[in-house]
């Protein structure tokens, strides 16, 4: 098992046509099980055309009813990316993963109005995507560096992901999932959500959870994994050097009104029994200690 | 993106909330002009800069003639203000806006916020506003009236009234004041902004509600869709550091230390500098060089990284995804042949290519420190760093 994603999910691509889409389509498909699990591509007005033999259809419903898709990821640029989303809850697709960066924060508000009472997650935006290693990846994180196996990994970074995922490998322990959350202030699926999939899900035997400043997304996990979760889950929060009222780097990522500060999130983690550690370097090595 | 107290209130006007009939200065003759204008026998003179706080820290001076006017802006044009929410070195005062002085019988706060945890805005009231606000909310937070404004829906007059009403006010400057509310999240809204603020929302003696400081933020990933907005920006009031990054296209940061960073992604970028911290080193910023990093981008970050003259030690850390190893040691290689780069250089490359990468690092000849882990790269950098200190002292 793993969660959100695996070698049967059946993936359209939003965007497809454009040079992102493009380059990570490519990508995907020749990871594992990509070329059974790409099945369409959407780009209005290039509808009946294909990209490397993946059809392409003008609509996210004509592409799902064509193809019985269950997932979609989107590449479409910032200011028409929300309405790619809006697109694909009409759909109703069950999962849709939002890669692209820099959706002013109003157009995410509506998306998540909107999206209350239906029938789709999505993950994102501003995130590298979702990938259960030698099944399917969807998104744009380096394929190789995973492996599969038994950790669970949640975070709001890309890069910072990939270091971590990187650490663990090494030292022998594969991963169920790896779920990028996004850096946007206003997103689908929290911390707190990856968490309660992890540990439902029967493969996944520990969680990395990796975080940042701003927001309290991390604190809410916390509490909520006190209450809810059997499995062990260690942590860390970037951003303890980070001078407040500034964003650094992520819409998301920054101090507000004394709020959302790194050593704020430790103590708030670690009061919930979850241990972190504040060496970005010692994320692999903490995990393996509470095994 | 930030805009200015007088920039605020135009568009505040614009969309219907009464604000002072003020003018602006850019020297101490226009200042006096301005007031004279204006008419009236008193008359505030308010730095522009873009900061809370001014009051405390000098930047708002109460005048009883022309020439007083003209000597408050004689004494602040040109200066650097200090408040508590500036960085120590303060920020340059360039314009001036000047505003009859208004007697008022009562302060209030209003404020439109974002609220990440409801993804909806939260209008912010109390009944006593002005410079002691965060003070307040802190001791007692109950003396802040909230309300949550769904933004498919809007504002709506009974919560605009509910707020006025729980912050004391008469009967009749009830309907003034759902007036303001609805205008000013009409703007919020329009205008894409994450802040919206009023301290104080004055009444006055006269029985008018009047917003008599201003203050905004808008997103700046909305500013495609704004050009207005964006031609508000003033970059006197900016990091120069920041500037530069933004017309590069990189994103950066300006901190205290002496460790230029160089590094791909946001959290990596920032757990780069918490281990560097954690190495007993300071870093100097935050900086993304994003995905695709080409050999000119690397380069045109370690322009803007050397840019700042605190830099005693350059650490390149990438963790190179989409990103190729290759092309980033090519950039390295690029800026320290054609730059005086004369500090230290720690790089370490992981992910894609990364093996290339060192090759090309190796056979090139230049200078550089090679580490092959996070923890390293970190330990690397401080040491150099300390290394780097005495020598120069």
């Amino acid at each position: 098992m793993s969660v959100l994603i695996d070698k049967n999910t059946r993936v359209i691509t939003q965007g497809m046509t454009g040079k992102t889409g493009r380059f990570h389509t490519v990508h995907c498909r020749e990871y594992a099980n990509g070329r059974e699990c790409y099945v369409a591509g959407v780009t209005p007005g290039k509808g009946g055309g294909d990209f490397e033999g993946v059809p392409i259809f003008n609509t996210v419903a004509e592409a799902r009813e064509a193809t019985r898709a269950n997932a979609t990821v989107i590449y479409v640029p910032p200011p028409f990316a929300a309405k790619a989303i809006e697109e694909a809850v009409e759909a109703e697709m069950e999962l849709a993963v939002c890669i692209t960066e820099g959706i002013p924060v109003r157009d995410m508000m509506r998306v998540r109005a909107m999206m209350r009472g239906t029938k789709t997650t999505l993950l994102g935006p501003n995130c590298p995507g979702v990938i259960t290693p030698d099944e399917i990846k969807i998104g744009i994180m380096p394929g190789y560096i995973h492996k599969k196996g038994g950790v669970g990994v949640v975070s709001r970074s890309g890069t910072l992901t990939y270091e971590a995922v990187h650490q663990l490998t090494a030292l022998g322990l594969g991963q169920s999932t790896c779920v990028g959350i996004g850096g946007d202030p206003v997103n689908g699926l929290k911390h707190r959500d990856v968490l309660e999939l992890f540990e439902r899900d029967s493969e996944t035997v520990a969680v990395v959870m990796v975080g940042e400043i701003g927001g309290s997304d991390e604190e809410e996990a916390a509490e909520w994994a006190r209450e809810n979760m059997s499995k062990p889950v260690v942590g860390f929060i970037a951003g303890v050097t980070a001078p407040p009222g500034k964003r650094m780097g992520h819409a998301g990522a920054i101090i507000s009104g004394g709020s959302g500060a790194a050593a704020d999130k430790i103590a708030a983690l670690e009061s919930c029994g979850i241990q972190t550690t504040k060496n970005p370097a010692e994320i692999g090595a903490l995990l393996k200690s509470v095994l | 993106m930030n805009i200015h107290e007088y920039q605020a209130k135009a568009l505040l006007e614009e969309y219907g909330v009464p604000v002072p009939a003020g003018g602006l200065a850019y020297s101490p003759e226009q200042a006096a002009y301005r007031a004279k204008e204006i008419g009236g026998e008193r008359w505030i003179v308010k730095a522009q800069i873009h900061s809370g706080a001014r009051g405390k820290a000098g930047g708002v001076r109460l005048c009883a003639s022309e020439r007083e006017v003209w000597e408050a802006a004689n004494d602040l044009l040109g200066r650097r203000l200090v408040t508590a929410q500036t960085a120590p070195r303060g920020k340059g005062v360039y314009r001036l806006y000047v505003e009859p002085a208004v007697a008022c019988a009562r302060e209030l706060y209003m404020s439109m916020v974002l609220d990440r945890a409801s993804e909806r805005i939260v209008l912010a009231m109390s009944a006593e506003g002005g410079a002691e606000i965060e003070d307040l909310i802190k001791q007692n937070p109950a003396a802040v009236v909230r309300v949550i404004i769904d933004p498919a829906v809007g504002i709506l007059a009974f919560q605009a009234r509910e707020a006025a009403f729980a912050c004391g006010l008469d009967a009749a400057l009830i309907s003034q004041a759902e007036h303001i509310l609805l205008a000013a999240y009409r703007l919020f809204r329009d205008r894409d902004a994450t802040l919206l603020e009023t301290n104080p929302l004055v009444v006055t003696e006269d029985g008018r509600l009047l917003a008599l400081d201003a203050k905004m933020t808008f997103d700046d990933n909305a500013l495609f869709r704004h050009q207005k907005i964006s031609e508000l920006r003033d970059k006197s009031q900016e990091d120069p550091r920041e500037m530069g990054a933004v017309d590069r296209g990189l994103s950066y940061v300006g901190l205290e230390g002496d460790i230029g960073c160089i590094v791909n992604g946001a959290g990596l970028a920032m757990a780069t500098m918490d281990i560097i911290k954690l190495c007993g080193g300071e870093p100097a910023n935050f900086l993304d060089i994003g995905g695709g990093a080409s050999p000119e981008r690397v380069a045109k970050a370690f322009r803007l990284v050397l840019a700042d003259e605190r830099v005693r030690v350059i650490l390149v850390n990438i963790f190179a995804g989409i990103n190729r190893c290759d092309w980033v040691a090519e950039g390295v290689v690029k800026a320290m042949s054609e730059l005086d780069v004369g500090v230290p250089v720690v790089v370490r490359l992981s992910g894609t290519n990364a093996e290339k990468g060192a090759q090309i690092l190796k056979e090139s000849g230049v200078k550089v420190t090679v580490a092959s882990t996070l923890a390293e790269a970190g330990e690397k950098a401080a040491d150099a760093a300390r290394q780097k200190t005495p020598a120069e002292n």
